[in-house]
């Protein structure tokens, strides 16, 4: 197949860092960003641990040098932080010197302040303006203003935990398909009492640290986060002669078609969206160094996701990682940020390990990488599995 | 690269229009603010007791797509595509209230499950067992042009062969009293009729459901090929005329090639502008049509739009509740869709007659 699609600029915020470098660092030290809540007033304060982001909203709106009457979401104020990094990391200054576009992923949108005001809405005036951003196309619109697109292709993607990944997929194709000459693509989600509650109804959080891929594993723990990359067009990286950081090289996206909320025990739809994006990427499935694994820490996700892997690589399964017990599972933001952690790992030819695994599955004897490891790598495989049955694979690599 | 064709049509509003041997002959008149679908007989196509678990924009979302597989005579597809603003938003708002009255206790998953954006393209695969591609656009007033961009691209690159493609909102209460509040909604009821000439701000909300079946094989029954999709997050009334112009330059159209345009006038007095300056100057000697005093206003109306656009081409009928301005053309050959929500997330979509 073709080319691989030029990733120029990241910009990250989650549990791990407030910046590309700080994340970096953190995944190399082995220095987890789960705590107990300290952020959302919850009664399950002492029952769950997260993966929150140091910023309180204030800081986060001096940093945008947003005025008082602003109505932005965590999830808008977080996005905006990462999308402004990654163009600055670009060297982009005007936004519009060329056809630039934005794809962003969100699953709770303005969720936040809809929990936050549901009834005071009726009483009090002044928190009325934050009616306009619930829904999940408001993050997306000022993200798109803090980075001045202006009458250009701005959408957003909401397929629950793949959402970022596909987000980066579609951002892949548009320019494939020479409809944008750049786009920001990647997502962001704000911790919220909605998916604190709505996960421990299914019963898969953890009350402790998550602990991918471990026969004992409780399930997982929610984290918030932002993560974009800008892509550009072969001409826009010729032309204005960028450093290209790596590839998005291939790209799948499949439906397990199983359950509404869990994945099929043999992992179908996983199976063929790495299958799909190996295709794409014209790669055999011995050409890949490294796997950043879903890997939330569910019994489920785990269990398929694994035998996914036994059904693509055989008895060849790369080294694979999850970074979820750095960051925690930050939903429409996961694909984003691990895409970032995936281009740092080529970047810097290193494997990130897979903390708080002890032992195998009972079910196979796949074992993550637990220690940091060096290594030369070409490619790396980022899964992104969710609700809905949605899975999608992004293969990185280091040439086009 | 190969064109895309919608080859099936299907659709769920507050008009009968799931019917698809008729074409807004009978039309229900509304004196409101808020106004719903006719419910289909959801049994027909779905099991009662899968039915009575369902949140409602998944049971119309479901539906449409059965009646759209049917009349294509498909029982799958390569890929299922929707557009939703708000997802299942009466689940969100069952779950919030609950978070809220009952203090965190005695939740139960299935609100928060089928809150989820992407549940309606979900269960649509799950209901036919699809494991293709399977996304959900989830951008105020253009998540459907964005569905619909997305399946084009893929059909054109032989990607796929068959696309369900569709756009899906519901109404729900907590989301009508807060949008009353803002005037978002219009204050007083509004007769139909006379949406455009009310004069006040906020618009008449709507729900419904409309599914697509694209194809890159013309079939007997093809409905039109789809030229072209473009959005745009933010646009001037100054700029539009211009815009206009070169989106149409750009599939070598001039005005004078638009037969009919279909456009997502709301009657809300501070955003119809952008629509009034086309129909009296760009677009005064083109045949202008309506829609949204039938279906309401919601995130995903424009799908409403698009279905009256293909029906209108394949009927080579303007029915008469929708037309604007103007004399019908001899032939409906291309047909120009524009639709803005609130000034923003504008979008533009052409039609041809093949």
């Amino acid at each position: 197949m073709g080319k691989g699609v030029a990733i120029t600029g990241m910009g990250i915020i989650s549990a791990i860092g407030n910046d590309v470098q700080e994340n970096y660092s953190s995944l190399i030290e082995s220095k987890k960003g789960i705590s107990r809540i300290s952020k959302i007033n919850t009664v399950h304060r002492d029952a769950l641990m997260v993966g929150e982001i140091d910023f309180t909203n204030k800081e986060l709106e001096q940093f945008l040098g947003l005025d008082a009457n602003h109505n932005y979401s965590r999830s808008a104020l977080l996005g905006a932080f990462a999308a402004k990094q990654a163009i600055s990391n670009a060297n982009i200054t005007n936004t519009n010197s060329y056809k630039t576009g934005l794809v962003s992923a969100t699953t709770v949108g303005g969720m936040d302040k809809t929990e936050q005001y549901y009834y005071e809405y009726f009483e009090n005036k002044e928190v009325q303006k934050y009616i306009e951003g619930h829904h999940a196309g408001d993050s997306t619109q000022k993200i798109a203003e803090q980075l001045g697109i202006h009458g250009s292709l701005v959408t957003t993607i909401s397929t629950a935990c793949s959402s970022a990944a596909n987000a980066i997929l579609f951002g892949a194709r548009l320019l494939k398909a020479g409809k944008l000459d750049r786009v920001i693509v990647g997502g962001t989600d704000g911790l919220s009492k909605f998916t604190l509650n709505g996960f421990k109804t299914l019963m898969i959080q953890s009350d402790t640290y998550n602990t991918p891929f471990d026969e004992n594993r409780k399930g997982l723990n929610l984290g918030e986060a932002a993560a974009f990359l800008v892509l550009e067009s072969d001409d826009v990286v010729l032309n204005e002669g960028k450093d290209v950081l790596a590839y998005v090289k291939g790209w799948g996206n499949a439906n397990d078609a199983f359950h509404q909320t869990a994945s099929s025990d043999h992992g179908d739809g996983a199976t063929l969206a790495m299958q799909k994006a190996l295709k794409v990427a014209g790669l055999e499935s011995n050409e890949i160094d490294y796997i950043n694994a879903h890997g939330t820490a569910t019994p489920n996700n785990d269990l398929s996701e694994g035998r996914a892997f036994l059904r693509v690589f055989r008895d060849k399964v790369p080294d694979f990682s999850s970074t979820k017990a750095y960051t925690g599972h930050t939903l429409a933001a996961a694909g984003g940020i691990e895409a970032v952690f995936s281009v740092l790992a080529l970047q810097n030819n290193v494997i990130f390990p897979n903390l708080n695994f002890k032992n195998p599955m009972k079910e196979f004897h796949l074992k993550p990488q637990t220690e940091l490891k060096k290594k030369k790598l070409h490619t790396v495989l980022s899964n992104s599995l969710g609700f809905g049955g949605n899975c999608s694979t992004l293969i990185f690599s280091k040439e086009a | 690269m190969k064109p895309v064709y919608i080859n099936s049509v299907a659709s769920i509003s507050a008009q009968r229009t799931f019917d698809n041997s008729v074409f807004l002959d009978d039309i229900i008149a509304y004196t409101d603010n808020v106004i719903r679908v006719v419910d289909p007989n959801y049994k027909e196509f779905i099991p009662p007791a899968a039915a009575r678990r369902m949140a409602k924009g998944i049971k119309m979302g479901v539906t449409a797509s059965k009646i759209a597989l049917q009349e294509a005579g498909l029982e799958n597809v390569d890929a299922i595509i929707t557009g939703t603003g708000l997802g299942c938003i009466a689940d969100s708002e069952k779950f919030v209230s609950s978070i809220i009255d009952d203090n965190e206790e005695y939740l139960t998953p299935t609100s928060f499950i089928q809150s989820t954006h992407n549940t309606v393209a979900g269960q649509i695969a799950l209901g036919i067992g699809c494991k293709g591609y399977n996304f959900t656009y989830v951008h105020s007033s253009i998540s459907f042009e964005s569905a619909l961009l997305d399946a084009k691209l893929q059909l054109e690159n032989e990607e796929a062969q068959n696309i369900l493609v569709g756009g899906v909102d519901e109404l729900a209460d907590h989301h009508i009293k807060i949008h009353k509040l803002v005037n978002h909604i219009k204050v007083d009821v509004v007769n139909s009729k006379g949406l455009l000439e009310s004069g006040t701000e906020g618009a008449v909300f709507g729900e419904g459901a409309s599914f697509f079946m694209l194809s890159n094989e013309k079939r007997e029954n093809t409905y039109a090929e789809v030229l072209d999709v473009t959005t745009y997050n933010s646009l001037s009334e100054q700029e539009l005329p211009n815009t206009l112009r070169s989106f149409l330059q750009e599939n070598n159209l001039e005005i004078a090639d638009v037969d009919i345009v279909v456009m997502g006038n709301n009657g809300d007095v501070n955003y119809d502008k952008y629509y009034d300056t086309l129909s009296h100057e760009l677009l005064k000697n083109t045949s202008q049509t309506y829609y949204k005093h039938l279906c309401g206003e919601f995130n995903t109306a424009s799908s409403f739009g698009t279905w009256m656009a293909a029906k209108m081409i394949k009927t080579q009928h303007v029915p008469k509740a929708i037309k604007l301005r103007g004399v019908q053309p001899s032939e409906i050959r291309t047909v120009l869709l524009y639709n803005q929500y609130r000034g923003e997330n504008h979008s533009l979509v052409l039609l041809r007659r093949c």
